[in-house]
């Protein structure tokens, strides 16, 4: 993905200056300065949460980066369609969102990489393991809550690898609804995919990663079980 | 409509849509109802819930200073404006 082309061949005016302000009103700038530092000063705050966002899409911080910089782009060109500054939070990560949709569906046009196999879902993919159900098998060796030493255990990046390791399809619809927050319609039509298709990439998607994280904790020795040796390491 | 007694399977069933907000109130307040009485399916659903939220959280990461500078340079290409101040100026 690339920023130098499309955005070069743009007309260098700013865009016209006029926005609602908080109250619905509308708010003229009277330079194109001012409307600059409008949209500077609401962007700054949200750019960790934009380029984890689109790490989390992506898994690649270049690509994410990418992806962050063309939305901020086409976000400043289409500024007077924001009709309420207040949702301007949500626009831009409708933004960023469309156009990561965008550029993925590019790629899935082409022929996929070597060894690309395991980013495949697969129609055999169970939807029906739950980490709640291992933790709490009656052989399991703890100390204290199982749910505490879980979460105490789990560290960020574990689950950054576990959700990178999912089929694309897996990783996009869970991390729309889960870091998103979009609703399985918004989905649906992101994806262009029906309803029920959505449902079943994310219930998959949630059983692959309890799974992966599952299976981590075990390798790091944070669960021990009856063929195990029985002790706590 | 009145309230529906559901059963730890039917809640369970609805577990996750009920976590994601795709009940209507009337079934969100049943599944709510049944957390409320059963300690079983309260666990369950507070584990699925911090687990959710972790997930939620890695939607954050640290953006590197340069794409900082980069979206400055790409906004400067556009209207050709000078510095802009800092986000809490």
């Amino acid at each position: 993905m690339s920023l130098a082309g499309p955005f070069l061949s743009h007309s260098r005016s700013p865009p016209r200056a006029r926005c609602r302000d908080a109250t619905g009103g509308t708010m003229r700038f009277d330079e194109a300065a001012s409307r600059r530092q409008w949209f500077e000063h609401r962007l700054a705050p949200m750019l960790d949460r934009l380029y984890g966002t689109a790490l989390r899409l992506t898994r690649h911080p270049a690509d994410a980066e990418d992806v962050v910089a063309e939305s901020v782009a086409k976000a400043w060109m289409q500024l007077d369609r924001l009709r309420d500054p207040q949702r301007f939070e949500g626009w831009m990560f409708h933004i960023l969102t469309n156009t990561y949709i965008s550029e993925w569906r590019k790629r899935r046009c082409r022929p996929p990489p070597c060894g690309n196999d395991a980013t495949e879902p697969s129609e055999l993919d169970s939807d029906s393991f739950t980490l709640f159900q291992q933790l709490h098998q009656p052989f399991l060796l703890w100390w204290g809550s199982l749910e505490e030493q879980f979460f105490n255990s789990l560290l960020q990046e574990d689950l950054e690898r576990a959700l990178d390791a999912l089929p694309d399809a897996y990783r996009v619809t869970i991390v729309l609804v889960e870091v998103q927050g979009y609703t399985y319609e918004e989905v649906a039509k992101l994806l262009g995919v029906p309803l029920g298709t959505v449902r079943s990439r994310l219930s998959r998607a949630r059983s692959r990663l309890q799974s992966a994280l599952w299976e981590q904790a075990r390798e790091a020795g944070m669960v021990l079980g009856e063929g195990d040796g029985g002790e706590r390491r | 409509m009145s309230p529906t007694a559901l059963s730890c399977e039917e809640v369970i069933e609805r577990l996750f849509d009920y976590l994601d907000r795709e009940l209507d109130p009337q079934e969100a307040a049943d599944v709510e109802r049944h957390l409320h009485r059963c300690r079983d399916c309260f666990t369950r659903a507070e584990f699925e819930r911090r687990l959710r939220a972790r997930v939620a959280a890695t939607g954050t990461a640290k953006a590197p200073p340069w794409l900082y500078q980069r979206i400055r340079t790409l906004l400067d290409r556009f209207d050709g404006a000078g510095p802009i101040p800092p986000a809490d100026s």
